[in-house]
């Protein structure tokens, strides 16, 4: 119902449930589809609570988690690759094993780590912290819309356990949770299942990502240097929605190589973000 | 601003938990606060400009400052994804664009 390749027996416990009236994410996204498009957000809440009764609690069970987890494993060979890939970028910028696992098991959000590493100074400045802890929150912002976009499904789970979810939110486990509630599932222990499988896989490949990474010696030579720019251009990809949403992505583009040329260290970042942002608001990409 | 650094060996791991307390404010602010705040259509587009915007605000300047090898690298990449749709085959492809312009001397 919702593409090409549906989960496999997973889903049957809860299909049958659909209440028709709340498709939410998923016809957003087909389930082989989710980690290739895992960028694109319908970005509006579900009104599911208008035409749905639903218990004050949502539950939170083993059970749930189990399903969640089930439903993560597809995506979990390219979050594994992603976290290889940090943590080799993170041996060649310096950072300690201890170091880049914790940076792994504690911020779990790939492009913002990715992005960290480009501005990673040790011994640290002030000004150094602050850049890099605004430059994580920016990449991370979207996070914000994508717990707002779920949490008609956590009213009334208590504050452990909305805790507990919104510490494994990722976008990948974000996107099944909107479909599972979406299709009239109240198990919130699903989005959670799906999270912790995601950051139990991202946690365990970072580390021979940063092993082999320590190893390598001349990694200028292998390209090494510039794997984040490799896989975030390959990210653009599934992004890539036709030439029209595009446009802030150009305003992003020149805004960034213009901060670039104008102030020193890796501001453009932000400041091509940010313009980009802008100009999406302004433009009406409809 | 006042350089401090080499009076606290803490630097990384103040880094570290600057950096997860505000993935986490992220992560936990929207479902805890944005439940009584209405998302209108223009933030919500600006926001679905975000991701993008930062990918290419991030590699373009990076990518102007290592000069051709990287320009080369990252277009084999975008045609190993749009070729295969796999993020292994895509870096692989960057890696080896790269390493092959820079042994060339590009």
């Amino acid at each position: 119902m919702c593409g090409p390749t549906p989960i496999p027996d997973a889903q049957a416990g809860w299909q049958t449930r659909s209440s028709g009236a709340c498709s939410g994410a998923c016809d957003q996204a087909s389930d082989g589809e989710m980690l290739r498009r895992k960028e694109e957000y319908p970005f509006r809440k579900p009104n599911c609570q208008t035409v749905m009764s639903r218990p004050p609690r949502p539950a939170f069970t083993l059970a749930g988690a189990r399903l969640g987890a089930r439903l993560a494993l597809p995506l979990l060979p390219g979050a594994m690759v992603f976290a290889s890939a940090f943590g080799a970028a993170a041996a060649q910028k310096g950072l300690e094993l201890w170091q880049t696992m914790a940076f792994s098991a504690t911020v779990f959000a790939g492009a913002s780590q990715m992005v960290a590493l480009e501005v990673w100074q040790d011994p640290w400045t002030l000004s150094g912290l602050l850049v890099v802890t605004v430059l994580v929150a920016t990449v991370n912002a979207r996070m914000i819309l994508m717990g707002a976009a779920i949490q008609p499904y956590m009213v009334g789970a208590s504050r452990g356990q909305v805790a507990a979810v919104t510490f494994v939110l990722a976008d990948a486990n974000w996107l099944i949770g909107m479909r599972y509630h979406g299709e009239g599932g109240r198990d919130i222990g699903v989005v959670f299942g799906a999270g912790l499988m995601l950051w139990c896989g991202w946690v365990a490949a970072t580390l021979p990502g940063h092993l082999a990474g320590a190893v390598v010696p001349d990694p200028e030579r292998f390209g090494l240097d510039l794997v984040m720019p490799i896989f975030f251009a390959a990210m653009l990809v599934p992004m890539w929605k036709g030439a029209r949403p595009a446009i802030p992505w150009a305003v992003a583009g020149s805004a960034a190589l213009i901060a670039q040329a104008l102030i020193p260290g890796y501001a453009f970042i932000i400041v091509g973000a940010l313009a980009g942002a802008i100009a999406g608001a302004v433009i009406d990409d409809a | 601003m006042p350089e401090f650094a080499l009076t606290t060996p803490y630097g990384t791991l103040i880094a570290l938990v600057a950096m997860a307390g505000v993935t986490y404010l992220c992560r936990a602010s929207g479902v805890i606060f944005m439940n009584r705040i209405a998302i209108g259509p223009r933030l919500a587009r600006a926001l679905r400009a975000l991701p993008g915007s930062i990918v290419i605000a991030t590699i373009l300047p990076i990518a102007a400052q290592a000069g051709s090898p990287a320009f080369l690298g990252i277009a084999a990449a975008i045609g190993a994804m749009i070729a295969t749709r796999m993020e292994v085959a895509a870096i692989a492809a960057g890696l080896v664009a790269i390493a092959l312009a820079r042994a060339l001397g590009l």
